[in-house]
């Protein structure tokens, strides 16, 4: 038999943690800082629309771009919280969460060879988008020197004439970094000068914890060149209903727009039924999450600094980032090891791509009993070290 | 009363037995400063106690509890506050609100049992003064009490990892 496995298929890298995976399945009592998910439950208000709907018997396709209403609210909401202009007809499509927005977004733009500037650590399925549509995929480092914001210098040396587009996402997933509106107009004018197109995904904008989030299109003359992913799986716990939207200018929208009826046809109507409602009805209930993020990463990252594990404050996202450079363990040594001796599951930096190694992901969107809990584990095994 | 006066009210309420370390932690103030805060909202009875959200049910002491409605004739120049204040005194009236509707007070009486709690309302609630109606309720399971839910959720399955 012939071997059937596209070699697309083959050039993907493996999942960097696969065997703690495993590990973590086998064992009891395990603290997981693992998970990039919100531990609360879709808040009931959300939920109940969502049955009702079905209970009406509304579980057909909708049209292509999503429901007409919910682009709308959308559209209503982006200009409200961010001063974004999209219009709900030809500039928002609706997707099956923003993992859809970005593989969409990137296959929209790539042709065969193009360069695509990935800032990172990044979010796991960038580089493997770029591959599967073509493109190659070049790391832009953010340090930690910089609190993982994006440098103008740094993204000045990746460019070449291949060079297509860049790709960010603030605030990071993994480091929980932010860009401050002077960071992006740091960027902005490289972007412009040399014709690159932005993709930035957002879908942390709403978990900010110091001032506001300033979307990147609003900035300078970024918005003709940049398409806007977001999603409303971390802001309002929603990540098991996969809604997430992509706003661009009406040409990049018609492009995505086609692919995404080819290979989704729609985002789930159960989904964007209670998309629409959390935007409707969910706002203090999202607000209530987000204040209760940021007093979980206070006290943990204080924590984690104080056990000896270096930590920036994160002004965005739910990650706490620490370096464990000065333990003497590379970052894969030290979560395999955490986890066999104190079972606590976080993930070891390295995997996030460029700038990651060294560090460790851990996830504080667990409670804070349990955050107190794998701190005190941690500390036992730093002082095992 | 200022926002950070406020997040420590939240978070007090939410779980009254932090300490001001973990508050200032939390809040990024500093231990002294939420104590002086925490002092001043105890000195203002902003914060009236701390207690403990227990379900009675679970801990079998067999007490039962029911919600009382009383039609009321207001007296002059007080209104509803003399009788309220006065219903407030009994220890079995665990609760009383002053509310709109077909009733004008609302109470929630706690007794050993049922033979208790209606002796004590029909013996000392109804008899009194411009007390005109009474309704009892008997509470029969609780749900949700003050924010809480009191039955056992499972547990939602999560992944050890996701990115």
């Amino acid at each position: 038999m012939r071997d059937f496995i596209s070699e697309r298929a083959q050039g993907l890298p493996p999942s960097g943690i696969r065997k703690f995976f495993d590990l973590a399945l086998t064992m009891q009592d395990v603290i997981s800082l693992g998970v990039g998910e919100p531990d609360f439950s879709t808040p009931w208000n959300i939920c109940e629309s969502s049955i009702y709907s079905i209970e009406q018997g509304k579980t057909s396709y909708t049209s292509n771009k999503g429901l007409q209403t919910l682009r709308e609210a959308i559209s209503r909401w982006l200009t409200r919280y961010y001063r974004l202009t999209y219009d709900s007809e030809n500039e928002i499509i609706i997707t099956s969460g923003v993992s859809e927005a970005l593989d969409i977004s990137i296959r929209a733009i790539v042709n065969p060879g193009d360069e695509i500037l990935i800032a990172q650590p990044s979010y796991v399925s960038y580089a493997p988008c770029v591959t599967l549509a073509g493109g190659v995929p070049v790391p832009v480092e953010c340090t930690e020197k910089d609190r993982f914001r994006l440098k103008p210098n740094a993204l000045q040396e990746k460019i070449t004439n291949k060079t297509k587009a860049l790709m960010i996402n603030f605030p990071n997933n993994p480091t929980g970094g932010v860009m401050r509106k002077e960071d992006l107009e740091a960027i902005s004018d490289i972007v412009v000068d040399h014709d690159l197109l932005l993709i930035s995904d957002e879908v942390y904008s709403e978990l900010t914890y110091e001032g506001q989030h300033v979307a990147a299109a609003t900035v300078g003359d970024l918005w003709e060149r940049t398409i806007t992913l977001n999603g409303f799986s971390k802001a309002y716990a929603m990540t098991g209903w996969r809604v997430g939207y992509v706003c661009a200018p009406r040409a990049l929208c018609e492009a995505a727009l086609k692919i995404h009826q080819y290979v989704m046809l729609c985002a789930p109507v159960m989904g964007q039924v209670a998309a629409l409602e959390a935007l409707r009805s969910a706002e203090e209930d999202k607000n209530n999450m987000v204040n209760e993020y940021r007093l979980r990463r206070n006290m943990f990252v204080a924590g984690l600094n104080r056990i000896g594990l270096p930590c920036h404050v994160p002004e965005g996202a739910f990650y706490g980032f620490p370096s464990v450079k000065e333990t003497g363990l590379s970052d894969v040594d030290f979560a395999e090891q955490l986890l066999k001796e104190q079972r606590v599951a976080v993930v070891p930096g390295s995997v996030f791509g460029t700038g990651g190694a060294d560090h460790l992901r851990c996830a504080y969107a667990v409670s804070r009993k349990q955050l107190t809990e794998a701190l005190g584990r941690m500390e036992i095994f730093m002082s095992g070290l | 009363m200022d926002e950070k006066d406020l997040e420590i009210l939240r978070i007090l309420e939410e779980n009254g037995r932090l300490s001001p370390e973990e508050i200032a932690t939390m809040t990024t103030l500093s231990v002294q400063d939420v104590e002086g805060r925490i002092l001043a909202l105890e000195d203002a009875r902003v914060i009236r106690k701390y207690t403990a959200v227990i379900n009675w049910e679970k801990a079998g002491n067999g007490e039962v509890s029911a919600l009382i409605e009383l039609k009321v004739s207001p007296e002059r120049d007080f209104g509803y506050d003399r009788i309220a204040e006065r219903l407030s005194r009994f220890n079995q009236v665990k609760t009383v609100r002053l509310i709109t509707g077909t009733y004008d007070l609302q109470l929630l009486v706690t007794g050993r049992n049922m033979q208790e709690v209606s002796r004590f309302v029909s013996e000392h609630v109804a008899p009194m003064d411009r007390i005109r109606e009474t309704a009892t309720h008997i509470i029969m399971k609780p749900y949700k009490e003050n924010g809480n839910i009191l039955f056992e959720q499972q547990e939602t399955e999560r992944l050890p990892y996701s990115f």
